[in-house]
């Protein structure tokens, strides 16, 4: 039985299945996110309360309705989270879209948005590449 | 997802109520997180007590002509449990004097109970000032002796709650079957037709919206919203009211959460959302729900989960308001479905 999911396994031989399933524990445990820690946002407030009040304050209140409904904000919200490639991001307006009753079809539209504009940031720079170019080139 | 048979046909361990009961009562629940017994407890409240009794919920029977995959009656054509006429006869003696001022039957699909038109005939007489049937829609078109319903309906001034857990036909039809968007689009078309859910109009037409997933409710009246526009928009259908329902962890739903592996973050999402205002206003401190077979039940999840309620007046044959408003309401890990966010019930959020 060999690994093909993760390469580091791929001379890895396990005894028994108990002790590969050990090994897969710990890979898991050496990842960076855990989605677990998503619930425990609110923890960071610990070390600095008055900081951290302030900002969820200030969360909060972004996503009031005020000139964007709280719908079009969550777009906006999923649509950076991708951008920026937040886990914890994704999966909470993800979930926050499905409460409501945002289709699969807006959340995918809204992701080619960031992706055109972040697509969009490399090419632009492409008139800087051509600048140099044509300024070095005889 | 969409079933085509019910927990029981197919022999799950969680089509037992006792199973779904001990799952619910173990696991994260013994480590993680509190009862909710205990959590109520945290609020000052060692029991939840009914007060005035409002509203009488009648379970006509669990045979149903759709297997919605969230459904917490485990309802479907293969569910042969039905309130017979001498039940209903009970019923009807308790309507009269029970002073609730809203009559509720429910199912499965409580048209199709052959007794269904006599027992709303003899309980409109009664005067009830709210008359509920909680229909599907798709029975309205199942076949042609049910497609007069609307003017049935009307004839006896029937409030009508019905079914939609989205505006879209895909998520609809994952839900709840195969053609029921196009069949429940038709007859709400069907019963604008007679007047229904048309504005200003006397006639009530409320919808149910429960979520097709393992995820709470949105804002109430932000989804009534998008659901009227969309409604009208694409298909010129008409309602009044949209009820946001949570998905308690029972029955089909349950063996969905597991089965998906997420019963564990849904359970947490629920427990995190407790919001003391919703249990003040929880439907089974107003409610009593009968079931098909005639036995009573502090609301109409303890009656799936055959959770008895602590009286001796426990059947409509014995009927006595006094001795039940003296009951402590049973309660299990479930109940945290009713108490999050803008709290749940049969008739929307209760804040």
């Amino acid at each position: 039985m060999y690994c093909i999911i993760f390469p580091i396994f791929r001379n890895f031989k396990p005894k028994t299945t108990g002790h590969y399933q050990q090994q897969i524990l710990i890979l898991m445990q050496e990842t960076y996110y855990d989605p677990k820690d998503l619930k425990k946002f609110g923890k960071i407030s610990e070390w600095n309360e008055a900081l951290g009040d302030k900002f969820f304050e200030y969360y909060n209140k972004v996503f009031e309705a005020g000139a964007l409904s709280p719908r079009e904000k969550s777009l906006i919200a999923l649509a950076v989270a991708h951008t920026i490639q937040c886990p914890y991001c994704i999966d909470a307006y993800t979930g926050d879209g499905l409460q409501r009753g945002i289709t699969k079809e807006e959340m995918m539209e809204a992701l080619h948005v960031a992706g055109a504009i972040r697509g969009g940031a490399t090419m632009v720079h492409g008139v800087q590449m051509m600048n140099k170019y044509n300024k070095l080139s005889m | 997802m969409a079933l085509s048979q019910s927990l029981l046909k197919q022999g799950k361990a969680l089509a037992d109520a006792q199973n779904q009961l001990t799952y619910l009562s173990n696991g994260i629940f013994k480590s993680e997180l509190p009862s909710f017994r205990d959590r109520i407890k945290q609020c000052g409240v060692n029991q939840l007590y009914p007060k005035t009794l409002e509203i009488l919920q009648v379970n006509l029977g669990y045979m149903c002509n759709q297997v919605c995959a969230h459904c917490h009656v485990d309802a479907g054509p293969d569910r042969k449990e039905i309130m017979t006429k001498e039940t209903m006869q009970s019923c009807l003696n308790v309507i009269r004097q029970s002073g609730a001022h809203t009559l509720d039957l429910t199912g499965g699909a409580p048209e199709m109970n052959p007794n269904f038109r006599w027992f709303v005939e003899e309980a409109s007489k009664v005067g009830i000032q709210d008359f509920i049937v909680r229909s599907n829609l798709t029975i309205i078109m199942a076949n042609k002796s049910f497609n007069d319903l609307p003017d049935f309906f009307k004839t006896h001034n029937i409030h009508v709650v019905s079914s939609m857990p989205h505006w879209t036909r895909g998520k609809t039809d994952t839900q709840r079957g195969d053609g029921v968007f196009d069949k429940s689009i038709k007859a709400l078309q069907m019963l604008n037709d007679v007047g229904y859910g048309m504005p200003e109009s006397p006639l009530r037409l409320d919808l149910v919206y429960n979520p097709s997933g393992a995820f709470l409710p949105g804002d109430q009246m932000a989804l009534e919203q998008d659901f009227k526009q969309a409604l009208l928009t694409d298909f010129s259908v008409h309602f009044h009211h949209l009820f946001a329902i949570t998905n308690l962890p029972i029955s089909r739903f349950l063996d969905y959460l597991i089965a998906s592996g997420n019963y564990e973050d849904y359970m947490y999402n629920l427990v995190e959302a407790f919001n003391p205002s919703a249990l003040e206003n929880v439907m089974c401190t107003n409610t009593l729900s009968v079931g098909w077979d005639g036995y009573l039940y502090d609301c109409d999840f303890n009656q799936m989960l055959h959770l008895k309620i602590g009286s001796s007046s426990n059947h409509i044959s014995n009927f006595n308001l006094e001795a039940l408003q003296k009951r402590a309401i049973a309660v299990s890990q479930h109940c945290y479905g009713c108490t999050a966010g803008a709290g749940s019930s049969c008739q929307g959020s209760v804040t």
